[in-house]
């Protein structure tokens, strides 16, 4: 009976904090504060907190290698201990890929995909290519005539190019990718008509579509997105549906019931109002996809990104 | 006179108390974080902006555009004082501003820095007003073969501005280059001079080699001295406050600087210690004193200081009329624009006049507070010099290593801080000049990706360098400082062998 008691007592202390403490949680950001990755993990840190969710939540920066160095860091201090999340997306899977780290998607706890933008080809206004069969033609007849603007090589932008030519039927190896660096030096080329076309995520060129300077020719989402004024790649001809998604992780090392917790607390944020809020002030789209099913998805994207950077001879 | 009217009501909303406030708070924190390397204002910025998220947009937007300039001001009292520059445009600062500092003349360096400022933010805020939506178009005319040719002309001017020896120059410059092609390689994605390790790809941070170089480098300078190293460091000779002359020498570079900064800083890929450059070389080439370069020439602390001022202001042209952000502070900005739902660009203007106006405005008034704070604290700052030498260095150490981790919490940046250090002393010791090294880490990777670029939008064309009409000026331009000296020198050198020759007779 005093056994039965102390054992009581011990759950009832155990069960105690969780119960009427939510869980600390700790976002590591593996990217410079003021970036997508950074404003996702600011971004939960509100929602956690304003919704209660959990009663303390710390975001760290780490930035460098397109989030792997971050990464590598993250598995180190993560392991085991379930109050530690790490932000990530697409792009981190070709930065692995291409700087051949070290430590890969594999060492972390899939827990959810949280949000995605769809990519977009633009063209200035003025140019003589005015749709996707337009744009498949030049590319056909001359590949290394047609200029992209992007991000950086391996990266989002870059892996949609591939994949667009080749869908389209064209050797992904002589796409005449131009990378640029952020802060919008991509637009700018294409604005001053230094580019054939330019390829990024919608949001980089939406005040320039609105005031008609860019037209855009093509989006690589599944059917058409209420914000954005063109057609997407597949009613253009092409079958081909890219995401430039975000989500988070856990450390590796964690028992089942801690992994279904925090799958538990990021379920309960992505339903909360504070959330939907951001993701409308943001302009971000809500993509959730929760632990197993983001786990298989990535793992296709893994494959598909692997073979996409082989052709167009990134990576070896 | 449209464009004015609204500027005025544009001033009505910022001296709203509570704006003013706003303001206040943001140009003395901006100043703080100028002054303590490691945390710049793009940082500031990012860390405030889930906390400005339930004030009005109009107040936020006016705190951070006092920190924005605030940091501007606040770069130039560490390289001036410290040798310790927190942030890539005042690295030119600390060239002749340090050796002011140490001849006792730190108060008049200050006071130009912060007087060259207030003329340089007064005047671009003011093109930026009025002159915004013609800049941008210029702006935009720059490509890659244009940019490619503007950084020749960057290597060029800058190259012949330092040191007297064109081996030793260039031997420190191809040290910076090859530190440049440390890392990731923006156009293939692969990593080039990382031997294997994860903390190279990212290349080496201008700041980290920045602060080595100059402070580290000089603090083991002075101790590897000992009691050998003659007392030059003299806290206050002369007046505290800018004389008659050197307000004479001031004005013209504080103009210059602002003419150079403004439109490099609304470039998309300009930046704003490329304006320090050219601002700096060509205040060398004007200047009447020439020969005080190197040893604390004012007018090399005037121009590149109003200069990187000025192109702060440029930086808002294209976030605002384009949504292009430029500098890391302006990507927050405009991530602080899309909190409120606003979407920067062409039709900011029309759509939200009362914002915009409202934030060139409070620009204005930030400005005029910026000077008023920091004048007086001049006196202040410069007692600083007169902390005695082993306290003083082993200050600037701590405040050194401080910022770097600040900036990077990593034991391998700290690393490289203490190695580049050993490398500025060693250059030190050999005669080497120190800038070279870092202008050519700052240019080398701008001047090849700009290169690559237009190369592969041309399909391999070299041609297409000299078809643009502006890059074949830049390359003539550049083509011109590089022979003309040459040309003077082989004359120079014909008198002198001729006069010579005449006293043989």
């Amino acid at each position: 009976m005093k056994h039965l008691v102390a054992t009581a007592l011990l759950a009832g202390a155990l069960a105690l904090p969780t119960a009427a403490l939510a869980a600390d949680y700790s976002i590591m950001a593996p990217a410079a504060p003021g970036g997508g990755w950074d404003q996702t993990a600011r971004s939960m840190q509100e929602a956690l907190t304003s919704e209660g969710i959990s009663g303390n939540v710390q975001v760290t920066n780490v930035p460098g290698a397109g989030g792997t160095i971050g990464l590598a860091q993250f598995v180190q201090e993560a392991n085991g201990d379930p109050s530690k999340l790490i932000v990530g997306g697409y792009v981190m899977v070709g930065a692995i890929l291409t700087n051949k780290a070290p430590v890969t998607l594999d060492a972390v706890t899939p827990i959810a995909r949280l949000t995605g933008e769809y990519e977009v080809i633009v063209v200035p206004a003025g140019s003589d290519i005015q749709d996707l069969a337009g744009l498949v033609a030049k590319l056909k007849a001359d590949p290394g005539s047609v200029s992209w603007a992007g991000g950086s090589a391996g990266g989002t932008d870059h892996i949609t190019a591939g994949l667009f030519a080749k869908t389209a039927g064209v050797d992904p190896k002589l796409v005449n990718y131009v990378a640029f660096s952020g802060g919008g030096e991509a637009l700018a080329a294409v604005l001053g008509s230094q580019v054939t076309v330019g390829i990024s995520g919608y949001g980089e060129f939406q005040s320039q579509v609105e005031a008609g300077a860019l037209r855009v020719i093509g989006v690589s989402a599944p059917e058409k997105v209420a914000i954005i004024n063109g057609p997407t790649f597949k009613e253009g001809g092409v079958d081909l549906v890219v995401q430039n998604w975000r989500g988070v992780w856990a450390g590796p090392g964690l028992s089942a019931e801690q992994t279904a917790a925090i799958g538990a607390d990021i379920e309960k944020l992505v339903n909360s109002a504070a959330w939907k809020k951001i993701l409308e002030t943001k302009g971000w789209i809500n993509t959730y996809l929760p632990g197993e099913e983001f786990k298989t998805q990535l793992a296709t994207e893994i494959t598909a990104t692997e073979a996409i950077l082989k052709d167009i001879g990134l990576v070896q | 006179m449209d464009t004015f009217a609204l500027l005025l009501q544009g001033l009505s909303v910022a001296i709203q108390p509570i704006n003013l406030l706003y303001a206040l708070v943001g140009v003395t924190l901006g100043t703080a974080v100028g002054v303590l390397p490691g945390i710049g204002p793009a940082t500031t910025v990012a860390l405030l902006l889930p906390v400005t998220y339930k004030l009005d947009p109009a107040g936020s937007l006016i705190m951070f555009a006092g920190i924005y300039y605030g940091g501007m001001y606040g770069g130039s009292t560490t390289s001036i004082l410290l040798n310790t520059p927190g942030e890539s445009a005042s690295i030119v600062t600390a060239l002749e501003g340090n050796k002011m500092a140490k001849a006792g003349r730190g108060g008049p360096a200050l006071a130009t820095a912060a007087i060259g400022s207030f003329v340089a933010g007064l005047i671009a805020t003011i093109a930026l007003a009025f002159l915004a939506p013609w800049v941008v178009k210029f702006a935009l005319a720059f490509g890659p073969r244009e940019y490619f040719a503007l950084m020749v002309l960057a290597f060029v001017t800058v190259s012949a501005a330092f040191g007297d020896s064109a081996l030793r120059g260039l031997t420190s410059l191809f040290i910076g280059l090859t530190l440049g092609i440390i890392g990731i390689d923006l156009q293939t994605g692969q990593a080039r001079l990382s031997f294997g390790i994860p903390d190279l790809l990212d290349g080496v941070e201008v700041t980290t080699l920045a602060v080595a170089m100059f402070a580290i480098g000089e603090t083991l300078f002075v101790a590897a001295q000992g009691k050998r190293a003659p007392e030059t460091v003299e806290p206050v000779r002369g007046s505290l406050w800018m004389s008659a002359k050197d307000w004479a020498r001031s004005w013209k570079p504080w103009l210059r600087g602002t003419v150079i900064g403004f439109p490099i800083g609304a470039m998309p890929a300009g930046g704003a210690e490329i304006g320090t450059f050219f601002s700096y070389a060509a205040e060398k080439k004007l200047s009447k004193h020439p020969e005080e370069f190197g040893h604390g020439a004012i007018e090399g602390v005037a121009g590149p200081e109003a200069a990187n001022n000025a192109s702060a202001a440029g930086t808002l042209v294209p976030l605002l009329t384009l949504g292009l952000p430029t500098s890391a502070t302006a990507a927050i900005m405009l991530a602080g624009f899309q909190q409120y739902g606003l979407q920067p660009g062409p039709l900011l203007f029309t759509s939200n006049p009362q914002l915009v106006w409202g934030l060139i405005a409070s620009l204005l008034i930030a400005n005029l507070m910026l000077i008023v704070l920091n004048l007086p604290l001049i006196g202040l700052w410069v007692k600083l010099l007169t902390i005695p030498k082993p306290w003083l260095y082993a200050g600037i150490l701590l405040f050194a290593t401080l910022g770097t981790i600040g900036a990077n919490p990593s034991v391998f940046e700290l690393g490289m801080l203490l190695a580049f250090g050993l490398l500025g002393y060693g250059l030190r010791l050999f005669h080497f000049p120190i800038a070279p090294v870092v202008v050519g880490l700052i240019l080398g990777p701008m001047a090849e990706q700009q290169l690559r670029r237009a190369l592969a939008i041309s399909q391999g064309d070299v041609l297409v360098l000299f078809t643009s009409p502006i890059s074949a000026t830049l390359l003539a331009l550049a083509a011109l400082a590089l022979i003309v000296p040459l040309i003077l020198r082989a004359r120079g050198k014909g008198q002198v062998l001729a006069a010579v020759a005449a006293d043989n007779d």
